[in-house]
């Protein structure tokens, strides 16, 4: 029984592991002493929040937020490189270098501070928008744009970045997340799972299969949903009439609601999440309350279906802008800090600009790669028709041109 | 994914007070969303769902301005599960609706499989009669736009495949017009092929003109030499390759198949046996495609008429591949060519 497998490691932990515990996981895990761990903290409708709007921090009883100014700092670092690239890369679909692009503006903090959560041993399940998880676990942002080219369907190796390669159908990996994790309880590791969806997921059969299937595994699988509101032109509230967080509850795991807007308390609450996973003690639902602040894709035209008034109000909330004044409340960051950040981000604009349109097309015959592990008598055949079929072109295309 | 980079560009359909001239000239988007209108007028009972169609009107634009017109209750936004949506219009239609489903892509009709293929597809067999669903599903289809994974797909051959549904694609302005009329007014379940990269291409429809049956195919270039079988958005490609062949002095006959379930092998055999010849042509892959029951049907019919083998055209036995290489892969006016020249050869 890989739950039995899962819970005979709530004892003590092996030592040797990368990184300390988090001081919100610790509280989050005494909590659990007592009463189910999280229950703390799944307060309720009000998305749980330790820095307001402006950036000054709000005391919570169970959770710590991140103090050290330079881990701080790099949270900042990151969430405004991701903000200057996924900018680039909308600016390089209108220029025509990419077919399409889904950008991530206003979803900074769920997923840096969600990221900055994880260890490297962990395990990442993204969808499609997970451009700053993606950074933060070093995939190199040309890779993500050579997707939205057309170069590729995949970009990566998953297993060099434990950055599963993006899901483009909706609500189709998190099963893949807990299976994962159930190999992972198997294995008797203390890694961790995390998948990515969206308010639209939510509403997929197999994401409440997954939620199901994690449930009975106590499977180590943290479920990060990230309600931006909107599934193209259709409001949140088309896809459940409870809070999404909520529900977690009939499946028998906590669910929380966080301001995925504040990357404090984002980060806090998952490392919180993951620790219980960890522990043997199942799978948390994370539900990060945010926005999209873009286009769904550079395809889309969010004028046809929202208000110009909701997305100011966002705007207010930004969460790039959050972290800045909580900076600078801190003292944590100075004016030359900020210059120099600001201008790593158009540096890695810039690059993004010039790999991109400096990116060679793949050959033609990449069509025939990689579809079994060893040969098949049809593509076999197709692949040397096909190549047999050009070569005859060649000399007359030549003489066209 | 989504909308795709041609989406943001998609003619705007009939307006939605202004019914479209008759006889006038729609684009084959503009037809589709004039025969849902139509529809909708004709029957209290035709419903439009799916995701994005109501205030959006879909990514392609095909439901535009149908919400307005027609309320939230014959034209909603559905959550984003496409089992579940394919289930409730079977339960609708069990309950005497006529329910008209989108499918957003090709790639996307895969959750609803299971619905498509144990419930839709067997319910009037299985209840000898007494169950009617007249469903249809409308699945954008096919590639060429430049789209990012599962939105470039030609998966008509599973449905095809599986007994009890029918299986239809335009490809003209006109047929998708009339065709997704008859589909919805039609009493068993339909799954429409919507060639989304001919959406934007312009033609002559009558919007009054009596529907012509979908589930004939037809002639829409005669000719001599050769018989060349298409449909959906691979009709365009064979006549361009008539066109090319007549400049070398061949007669191309090009058939548009229309419907490919039921399979009009007929108007083919007919064809055939006067041109001895036969290329079918699609994007679907080859391998165990319909161009496969095509050749099957009509190497037995037409056995003793044939002067060289039944030739096909269509994608590789391999995913769609990355927009940057799917002209490769997508069988154009070249590969079409390439057949016809192999077929006339012999
Ligand atoms: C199975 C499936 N159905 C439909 C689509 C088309 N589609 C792509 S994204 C999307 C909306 C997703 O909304 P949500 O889950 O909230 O994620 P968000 O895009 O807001 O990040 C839709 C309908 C798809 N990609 N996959
Ligand atoms: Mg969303």
């Amino acid at each position: 029984m890989p739950a039995t497998t899962a819970r005979q490691r709530t004892a003590p932990r092996p030592n040797g592991r990368r990184h300390p515990a988090p001081a919100a996981a610790a509280a989050a895990d005494e909590d659990a002493t007592a009463a189910p761990p999280l229950t703390a903290v799944t307060a309720g409708r009000e998305p749980l929040q330790l820095l307001t709007p402006d950036g000054k921090p709000v005391p919570h009883p169970h959770l710590t937020p991140e103090r050290d100014p330079a881990a701080l700092r790099r949270m900042y670092r990151d969430m405004v490189l991701t903000r200057a690239f996924d900018a680039e890369a909308t600016a390089l679909q209108r220029q025509g270098e990419l077919g399409l692009w889904t950008p991530l503006a206003g979803q900074e903090a769920a997923q840096i501070g969600s990221a900055h959560a994880l260890r490297p041993d962990d395990f990442v399940f993204p969808s499609y928008r997970e451009h700053g998880v993606a950074w933060c676990r070093g995939v190199d942002p040309v890779s993500l744009v050579s997707i939205f080219r057309g170069v590729t369907h995949g970009g990566w190796d998953p297993a060099a970045h434990n950055f599963h390669l993006y899901t483009l159908v909706v609500g189709a990996h998190p099963l893949h997340a807990t299976g994962y994790a159930m190999g992972v309880a198997r294995d008797g590791a203390d890694s961790a799972v995390i998948a990515y969806f969206g308010d639209g997921a939510s509403s997929q059969g197999d994401v409440a299969e997954a939620f199901t299937f994690a449930a009975v595994n106590q499977a180590p699988v943290v479920f990060f949903c990230q309600n931006n509101q909107w599934a193209i032109s259709v409001p949140a509230e088309r896809q459940s009439r409870v809070p999404l967080y909520q529900r977690a509850q009939g499946y028998g795991f906590p669910g929380v609601r966080v301001d995925g807007n504040d990357v404090l308390a984002v980060q806090a609450v998952t490392r919180a999440a993951l620790e219980r996973a960890r522990s043997g003690r199942g799978p948390v639902l994370i539900e990060a309350f945010t926005y999209r602040m873009g286009a769904h894709t550079t395809s889309d035209d969010p004028t046809r279906y929202r208000m110009q008034a909701e997305l100011a109000e966002w705007q207010a909330k930004d969460p790039v802008q959050r972290l800045r004044r909580h900076l600078e409340r801190l003292d944590a960051a100075d004016a030359a800090f900020f210059t120099a950040t600001e201008e790593d981000g158009r540096e890695l604009a810039r690059s993004v600009r010039t790999a991109v349109r400096t990116m060679p097309d793949p050959e033609p015959s990449v069509m025939f790669e990689h579809i079994h592990a060893a040969g098949h008598r049809q593509v076999d055949a197709e692949r040397a028709w096909f190549a047999a079929y050009q070569d005859g072109f060649a000399p007359e295309e030549d003489e066209d041109r | 994914m989504t909308a795709t980079a041609t989406a943001a560009t998609t003619a705007t359909a009939t307006t939605a007070t202004a019914p479209a001239a008759p006889a006038g000239e729609l684009t084959l988007a503009a037809a589709l969303n004039a025969a849902l209108r139509r529809s909708l007028e004709d029957d209290p009972k035709v419903l439009v769902m799916g995701e994005d169609v109501g205030t959006l009107g879909g990514v392609f634009r095909i439901t535009d301005g149908l919400q307005k017109d027609f309320g939230e209750t014959r034209v909603f936004d559905t959550p984003l599960a496409e089992s579940g949506i394919v289930g409730t219009a079977i339960g609708l239609a069990m309950r005497g609706y006529r329910p008209v489903v989108e499918i957003q892509f090709d790639g996307f009709v895969f959750p609803a499989f299971d619905q498509i293929v144990t419930q839709l597809a067997k319910m009037r067999f299985r209840s000898h009669g007494t169950v009617t669903l007249p469903v249809v599903i409308r699945i954008p289809y096919g590639g060429g736009i430049g789209a990012v994974e599962h939105h470039s797909e030609s998966p008509e051959a599973y449905f095809a495949h599986t007994g009890g549904l029918k299986v239809l694609s335009p490809a003209t302005p006109a047929d998708a017009y009339g065709m997704l009329r008859q589909a919805i007014a039609g009493p068993d379940p339909v799954i429409f092929f919507e060639p989304k990269r001919r959406y934007w291409d312009k033609g002559p429809v009558d919007l009054d003109a009596p529907p012509a049956s979908p589930y004939q195919a037809r002639v829409v270039r005669p000719g001599t030499d050769l018989t060349l079988a298409a449909y959906g958005p691979m009709v365009a490609v064979c006549l361009a390759a008539a066109q090319a062949a007549a400049e070398e002095g061949r007669s191309l006959e090009v058939i548009d198949l229309r419907s490919l379930s039921p399979l009009d092998t007929g108007t083919v055999a007919e064809s055939v046996v006067r041109t001895g010849r036969l290329v079918v042509a699609h994007e679907a892959p080859s391998f165990f495609g319909p161009g496969a029951e095509l050749a099957s049907a009509v190497q037995e019919s037409c056995f003793y008429s044939l002067q060289a083998p039944v030739l096909r055209v269509g994608g590789f036995h391999a995913p769609y591949p990355p927009a940057r290489v799917e002209h490769e892969y997508l069988p154009g006016l070249d590969r079409v060519l390439d057949a016809v020249d192999r077929a006339l050869a012999h």
